[in-house]
């Protein structure tokens, strides 16, 4: 019913709407990966040393 | 009532509203790919310049916040120029001309990507780095995209600048400063910048025309842009060569930059002396190409040298060769 309502995407819309989902979901798993990275690069052992 | 009935009539009507189009493809287009990797090269050399060495794990972070910065402002360069890529055969087919990602669209991204390059920059690496790069990103966007590439001739010359910071921004990364070195580098591309894109501009004067981008071929005509191509080429070789008598340049850089540099010369000396035509525009083309490899070679031999160590300063090889202390 809500489908009808909508806007029906054409074949072309919904494959480059998944590129784009694509795209970002593996730019934003490759940011959180980095930010690991750089955290412990930056704090090394000190990401330990806090209280509780 | 002419509100609602508005507001009917729109979906009486079944109006489609817009689906963006843009696939990943598009959006990364929109980053300039070409120009961004010259940034990492370049700025990866303002980087190994740094008398501390750098985490890999930073030096990677601030390489890719310098990266997306400078695409940010490519796109926002986008945006603004959509008008005139439309009209030039040379840029028509880019995502936004071409109708695959609206202005607005390009505009959002390049935002994002400008604010967030900027703050990750700043706390991966110092703040003057960040600073830098904000600078960087304000002056391609702003500077030269709005107001100098439609209102002067010299709008690459200075515009080239954003261009040239780079080495700078990567040096700024590593150490929180800047010193002479970091900036030969800025000259060095400073300098190459309008030989550059004169050498294109002279075979596409009519591109440019038809825009309405007052590029020196077009205002100043040809005779007056190939006799300018050749007064930079004659300044950037003796500042390309530079680095190796300032201590940050090896044996091997001295060779290449001086090799390199006299074919620019020689090319630029053909430019110069080929009147119109198609032989002046294959010159002109040659230039264009060469150029590229030009300013490749110069940054890729100094980060090879840097980071393999053999880069002996010439002043110390001179010092070898003739005898003296090394």
């Amino acid at each position: 019913m809500m489908a009808e309502n909508g806007i029906r995407l054409t074949e072309e819309e919904q494959k480059r709407r998944r590129s784009r989902s694509v795209a970002l979901g593996l730019v934003l798993g490759a940011l959180v990966v980095l930010f690991f990275w750089v955290t412990i690069a930056k704090l090394g052992a000190n990401v330990f040393k806090r209280p509780l | 009532m002419s509100l609602v009935t508005d507001i009917h009539d729109d979906f009486s009507a079944k109006r489609r509203p817009t689906v963006s189009m843009g696939t990943a493809g598009d959006y990364f287009e929109l980053l300039k790919p070409r120009v961004m990797s010259l940034v990492i090269l370049t700025a990866l050399v303002g980087m190994v310049l740094s008398p501390e060495p750098v985490n890999p794990v930073i030096g990677f972070a601030a390489l890719l916040a310098i990266a997306v910065g400078a695409g940010a402002s490519g796109c926002l360069n986008m945006w603004w120029d959509a008008d005139i890529d439309a009209r030039m055969s040379r840029t028509s087919k880019r995502p936004i001309p071409a109708g695959s990602v609206t202005a607005g669209e390009a505009l959002a991204f390049g935002i994002t990507l400008s604010v967030g390059s900027v703050l990750f920059l700043g706390v991966v690496t110092n703040w003057f780095a960040a600073g830098f790069l904000a600078f960087t990103i304000f002056f391609y966007a702003v500077v030269y995209s709005m107001w100098l590439k439609r209102s002067t001739a010299q709008n690459i010359v200075i515009g080239g600048a954003a261009g040239a910071f780079p080495p700078m921004i990567g040096y700024a990364a590593a150490t929180g400063s800047v010193n002479l070195d970091s900036f030969v580098l800025f000259l060095i591309i400073f300098l190459w910048t309008p030989p550059h894109f004169w050498a294109l501009a002279l075979v596409k004067s009519g591109d440019y025309a038809a825009a309405g981008v007052p590029m020196l071929p077009v205002v100043r005509g040809a005779a007056h842009t190939r006799l300018q191509i050749l007064l930079y080429t004659i300044v950037l070789v003796p500042v390309g060569i530079a680095p190796s008598f300032m201590g940050f340049g090896g044996v091997a850089y001295f060779v290449v930059s001086t090799v390199t540099g006299a074919a620019m010369l020689a090319l630029a000396i053909k430019i110069y002396r080929t009147g119109d035509g198609e032989a002046a525009n294959k010159a002109a083309m040659q230039m264009f190409g060469f150029s590229i490899l030009y300013l490749l070679l110069l940054f890729a031999v100094m980060l090879a040298e840097h980071s393999f160590g053999f880069g002996a300063g010439m002043t110390r090889a001179l010092g070898v060769l003739f005898g003296g202390v090394a």
